[in-house]
């Protein structure tokens, strides 16, 4: 390719980044407008004269949310890693039988819409008294991700050496002790992968959490956000500002982990 | 098959260990076919064990999927058979009504436009996901400055919260203050309703739904580009191929097996989505943008007083839809592979 052509591809490829990432940009700009200019026909282009109202009302309004959030996150990272760890190294090394129907069965689950889930769920939270609280939403929101993180570890472990695995039986490991001290360190890279695509989903939850969790004290970020539309359709730059902070961990975790992110969508899906 | 091929791998370690002397020593002196005979009761046993460990490490997610997807799934199947009211909560009786909640739900007024609505955009976003997400994979693939960074860039909307998303997009096709209507004003066009008529607010999801899958069908698509051996294309290029017919004889028939993926994965998500459509238009104008996921959630959740019946055999015609675009896809795909 001559050196001409391969310039006009990156701005071609500048170009088409742009409109993909427009709205994002509109989301930032928005949420930097002073509120009289909302209305302004045309907008502004920029944030002319920016105001941080917007910014320092989340701080106020929203910090509880974003916590709520950040436990919820975390609390269903550790749930999907305690379940669907140990399982895959099972499916991967130890041949059970049946392993292959399990393999379906996990497939079927991840295609089960949420909404039938957020119903069958209400009604056992209701009688389990979970309903409205941090628990039952970490419980429901790590059935975003168990299927997924059995899959994903499933298609790593199996990829460790047979040898490695004598190896440790010789020195006398135990399955246990193996799993524990030699195919987790092992496993690093698909741990950060599952943990990072388990922390988003459940951050990014809106179908339990309005459902299963909406009278709670504690409630997580996105319901702040449809609150905040709810109750202030004329704050857009508010409702952005906080559109803005509950993208950060998206953000964050693109720039930090972005092959494990790449890894995790085709792991997920490109599987024979 | 498995079977035999289970026993043996997993003996393999054991015998290096106690076995191994006992059947080594016996080997010369006895011939072949006897040789597993004694070692047998004990092999047996050693198969249990690892089967036993096996499972014992699956137990946790057997029990998982027990509680948290087949239970759920039965009391929704259960609720779609009964009366359930409020009453309910309180003194937990619910009569079964058979199928009811079902002929309730199928004869409203609401059931054809959301079968419809469902259809539509179900079809017109994977149609338009994939085209374009496939044309942004063979751009990047091209070797120029900057095609990682960008690509990655591609995928920051896919990992933002839905909920994020749909509301930029409601503000900026927001009829007086949004972007949109203020690009079509400066061209010389005339504005549009987005949200609130009834036309357009089934083309405002889509375009929202439509951006957020790019991400997702650019990815798998470029790493389906990744596994086709560059000695097709050098052998194209020798024979003269041009740019299309490279694309059109190569590329897209290698890439068919990831292509049906990304499509099946794309229909499984864009059945179920019900975050974008909720946040933008509500299944509204009445019912111009409502599908089944939106309908379900809006009878059992969405106003004053749930009903919670009739929203689970909504939920559960979801399920039959799903199955039913699944059984059609499949058979295409056979018939496509034949051909």
């Amino acid at each position: 390719m001559t050196s001409t052509r391969r310039i006009g591809n990156t701005v071609l490829g500048v170009i088409f980044t742009a409109l993909m990432l427009f709205p994002l940009y509109w989301m930032i700009n928005v949420s930097l407008t002073q509120p009289t200019d909302l209305r302004k026909d045309p907008p502004n282009l920029f944030p002319v004269n920016p105001t941080f109202d917007g910014y320092s009302r989340v701080l106020g309004e929203q910090l509880p949310y974003l916590g709520t959030s950040l436990v919820v996150g975390l609390g269903t990272v550790a749930v999907t890693l305690l379940l669907s760890a140990p399982a895959a190294f099972a499916l991967a090394k130890l041949r059970p039988r049946g392993g292959t129907a399990l393999n379906f069965v996990l497939l079927i689950a991840q295609m089960i819409p949420g909404i039938i889930m957020a119903m069958g769920f209400y009604l056992i939270f209701h009688n389990w008294g979970i309903l409205d609280t941090v628990p039952g939403l970490i419980l429901a929101d790590s059935t975003l991700a168990v299927p997924f993180g059995v899959l994903i570890f499933t298609a790593f472990m199996a990829g460790i050496p047979e040898e490695l695995m004598s190896a440790a039986k010789i020195d006398g490991a135990g399955p246990w002790r193996t799993f524990q001290s030699i195919v987790m360190p092992i496993s690093r890279n698909s741990v950060v992968t599952v943990s990072l695509f388990t922390f988003l989903w459940a951050w990014s939850d809106f179908i339990f959490a309005s459902t299963l969790n909406r009278g709670g004290d504690l409630q997580p970020i996105t319901m702040g956000i449809y609150k905040y539309i709810g109750n202030n359709t004329q704050d857009w730059n508010a409702i952005m500002a906080t559109a803005v902070v509950a993208s950060i961990p998206a953000a964050v975790l693109l720039v930090v982990a972005q092959r494990y992110v790449a890894a995790g969508v085709t792991a997920g899906a490109v599987k024979d | 098959m498995t079977a035999t091929h289970t026993a043996s791998r997993v003996a393999v370690p054991g015998e290096t260990g106690e076995v191994a002397p006992s059947t080594r020593a016996a080997s010369p002196v006895r011939p072949l076919p006897a040789r597993p005979d004694p070692t047998r009761p004990l092999r047996s046993r050693q198969r249990l064990r690892a089967q036993l460990t096996a499972w014992a490490f699956i137990a946790p997610v057997v029990v998982y999927l027990v509680v948290f997807y087949a239970y759920p799934l039965y009391r929704n199947l259960d609720l779609s058979f009964r009366d359930y009211t409020l009453r309910s909560f309180i003194d937990g009786t619910a009569p079964f009504v058979w199928f009811d909640n079902y002929a309730q739900v199928i004869q409203s007024s609401t059931f054809t436009p959301a079968l419809v609505n469902t259809a539509v955009f179900t079809l017109v976003s994977i149609v338009f996901q994939f085209s374009i997400g496939l044309a942004l994979a063979v751009f990047f693939f091209k070797r120029f400055p900057l095609a990682a960074t960008l690509r990655a860039l591609f995928l920051v909307p896919w990992l933002l919260p839905l909920l994020v998303s749909a509301s930029v997009w409601a503000w900026m096709l927001n009829s007086e203050s949004g972007i949109v209507n203020a690009g079509l004003e400066a061209i010389g066009l005339t504005q549009v309703n987005w949200l609130t008529s009834p036309q357009w607010a089934m083309v405002s999801v889509l375009l929202a739904n439509i951006w957020i899958g790019i991400p997702f069908n650019l990815v798998i698509l470029y790493s389906g580009l990744q596994n086709i051996p560059g000695e097709v294309y050098e052998a194209a290029s020798l024979d003269g191929a041009n740019a299309w017919q490279t694309f059109w004889r190569i590329t897209f028939p290698l890439l068919r097996p990831v292509s049906a993926i990304t499509i099946l994965l794309g229909l499984v998500y864009t059945l179920k989505v019900f975050d974008i459509i909720w946040i933008m238009t509500r299944g509204g104008p009445g019912d111009a943008s409502a599908t089944f996921a939106i309908w379900s959630y809006r009878l059992g959740f969405g106003g004053g007083s749930p009903e919670l019946s009739p929203a689970a055999a909504v939920g559960n015609l979801l399920i039959v839809l799903a199955f039913v675009f699944g059984l059609i896809y499949i058979r295409t795909q056979r018939r496509l592979e034949r051909a």
